[in-house]
């Protein structure tokens, strides 16, 4: 399998800025922070992490909505950040994105067929086709009946809208789809659905995706692989099988402790980890390690100092954490943490 | 047209509006034509709402009135919608330095007082058509609903929807014509029907003290000027005048039905939605 997207070390970075009168930049909001990514063609990477982490902002700088700061951004070959004006924008066909709020992200006074249509008309691919059947193909895709095209999308129900956002999407023929938090707008009984015709669609339109969430029990349904993205980094990247049965690093230890376990014998003997401290924050994000704040593993060397780059501990298997081999033997045990008070962001010089 | 009140007060101001065309076919008198034989006339006989101090007739004069008010303001206030709508999306969605100019443009004609504006180009228009009137009447009454539309399209730029439409490729242009536009749409419409009011205002106040409508032609404010030099005849200035309240209220009356009808916070869209 290939490569369809590959990321070496992206940044995005957004400048404070303050001033009256003139505007000065005072300081960075380091929202992703180095990010090495490979997707390859054909499978489902999920990226999950808490808010604020910089996952939505990891996605929206590949599909270039927010500009990146620096980093190599590689799709199907073409470097992404080379592309300029109708380059990008036939490149872009290629790369839909699924929006979080179905509702918002449709325009309330547009038909569902003009929504349908404006993509494919924009890329030129009405040309010498039957739209009407192109129209009703899309939607028996999606599962939405034939009359849905002159209807507005206040008429529909949730999953029905977030329906008419992957429709869209899936217009112009794709190869890539980012869906940003594609469920958790939604009723979880819908959930499912929601993400069950995304795994649909992949088998039969031969789809890539880049799923990002907050939920772990939606990606792991859905992915092939997972990343664990904190605050700015990714921190584990695995096959998601492996990463919910042997996680590595210690913050997905802690994020999958939090997960509960339907089995109550179980869940009252498991142990839990409860990180402590707050979130540090982006726009002074902590030295060395990113995590060495709240890490109950935290050693005295190397932690605060050294940042861990992400690397290979069995194949497939990446992780960024110093002592990743002497936390799974066992050698080295949690201990508790002091929570440190997240310093107030001093801005002024 | 789902309001009640939209229906009633557009009906009345087509019907009215009408008539001022057709009623030359039904009254004895033509608007330019004067009875010598009867000055200062009280209404009553051929002359419905009696004649002024040259014999002219009094209803086919406010008829007349009427219809040039009402034309200025038919005209002048979707145009200056239309520059409202130009103006505010562009600077809106935008931004930057298009923003800033636009409105500084904006802002300039907004604190210089219209009517100042007018009077000194007033000499240069006289003798002008009845078109730059309009023009003219639409240039001073859009800087404020641009104010509003560029605030919305601000808002509306942010919003998912326009950047699903960015995303797709789709040229900023056809962007503010097919998405932020749309969604301006309410506000639009009843701000045509709020500055048709203010237009048939401002056109009667300029034509009262002299620089709108030019003799011999008539419009409901040279009618009312021509009219109160004296108050001894009261059938002289009150019918223009009378013409001029009502025309303004069904105006706004059908403004208020529209805002009804299409504003989302108002009781009916409410009902709609919660149900």
């Amino acid at each position: 399998m290939t490569n369809l997207v590959e990321i070496e070390d992206l940044k995005v970075h957004f400048p404070i800025r303050r001033g009256l009168f003139v505007d000065r930049v005072v300081g960075h909001v380091y929202a992703v922070d180095g990010v090495d990514l490979s997707i390859r063609r054909g499978e489902t990477y999920g990226l999950v992490g808490e808010s604020g982490c910089g996952k939505s902002t990891l996605g929206r700088g590949l599909l270039r909505l927010t500009e990146p700061t620096g980093g190599r951004m590689v799709f199907d070959g073409t470097d992404l950040a080379t592309l300029k004006g109708e380059d990008l924008r036939r490149m872009r066909r290629r790369m839909q994105m699924v929006f979080q709020d179905p509702l918002s992200s449709l325009d309330p006074r547009q038909s569902v067929e003009s929504i349908l249509v404006e993509g494919i008309r924009v890329h030129g691919l009405d040309k010498g086709v039957d739209l009407g059947k192109t129209l009703r193909d899309l939607l028996t895709s999606v599962g939405l009946p034939h009359g849905s095209l002159r209807k507005y999308p206040h008429e529909f129900s949730g999953g029905q809208r977030q329906r008419i956002g992957i429709a869209r999407a899936l217009a112009v023929r794709p190869d890539l789809i980012v869906a940003d938090e594609p469920v958790s707008a939604l009723d979880v009984s819908v959930q499912a659905q929601v993400i069950n015709l995304l795994e649909d669609l992949q088998g039969e339109f031969g789809l890539t995706y880049l799923v990002i969430a907050h939920d772990l029990a939606v990606v792991r349904h859905i992915a092939d692989r997972v990343g664990v993205m904190y605050l700015g980094g990714i921190v584990e990247e695995a096959p998601a099988h492996e990463l919910y049965t042997d996680p590595l690093h210690p913050y997905t230890r802690a994020l999958l402790s939090a997960v509960p376990v339907p089995d109550p014998v179980v869940e009252d003997r498991r142990e839990r980890i409860l990180l402590t401290g707050d979130l540090p924050s982006p726009a002074a994000p902590p030295a060395g390690c990113r995590f060495h704040t709240r890490c109950p593993w935290k050693q005295a060397t190397r932690c605060d100092t050294e940042r861990p780059r992400l690397r290979a501990v069995e194949s497939g298997h990446k992780v960024a954490c110093h002592y990743a081999e002497q936390i799974r033997s066992g050698e080295l045990r949690p201990h508790s943490v002091e929570p440190e008070l997240v310093p107030e962001l001093v801005l002024d010089p | 047209m789902r309001s009640r009140r939209a229906r009633i007060g557009l009906t009345v101001l087509i019907l009215v509006y009408l008539w001022t065309f057709l009623s030359p076919l039904v009254a004895a008198w033509d608007w330019s034509a004067k009875d010598l034989s009867a000055f200062l006339e009280p209404p009553g006989g051929s002359h419905w709402w009696g004649t002024t101090q040259t014999g002219e007739d009094v209803y086919a004069q406010s008829m007349r009135g009427l219809q040039r008010s009402l034309s200025t303001g038919l005209l002048a206030g979707p145009l200056a919608t239309v520059i409202a709508a130009v103006v505010g999306s562009l600077a809106g969605y935008f931004g930057g330095w298009t923003d800033r100019i636009l409105m500084w443009g904006t802002d300039l004609l907004l604190v210089v007082p219209a009517f100042v504006l007018v009077a000194i180009a007033s000499p240069a228009l006289n003798g002008g058509s009845f078109l730059w009137l309009v023009l003219v009447m639409a240039g001073l009454v859009w800087m404020i609903t641009a104010r509003v539309v560029r605030s919305m399209a601000r808002e509306l730029r942010e919003r998912p929807f326009v950047q699903a439409a960015r995303y797709t490729g789709m040229g900023p242009l056809s962007i503010i014509y097919r998405h932020v536009l749309p969604n301006t749409a309410s506000i639009l419409i009843i701000d045509a029907t709020i500055s048709m009011a203010s237009v048939v205002l401002l056109e009667s106040a300029l034509s009262y003290f002299g620089f709108g409508v030019q003799s011999p032609d008539v419009s409901l404010g040279t009618l009312i000027r021509d009219g109160t030099r004296t108050l001894a005849y009261p059938w002289l200035f009150l019918p223009p005048s009378l013409l001029l309240i009502g025309a303004v209220l069904v105006v706004n009356y059908t403004g208020d039905g529209l805002r009804d009808a299409l504003d989302p916070g108002s009781e009916r869209a409410r009902r709609v939605t919660g149900s």
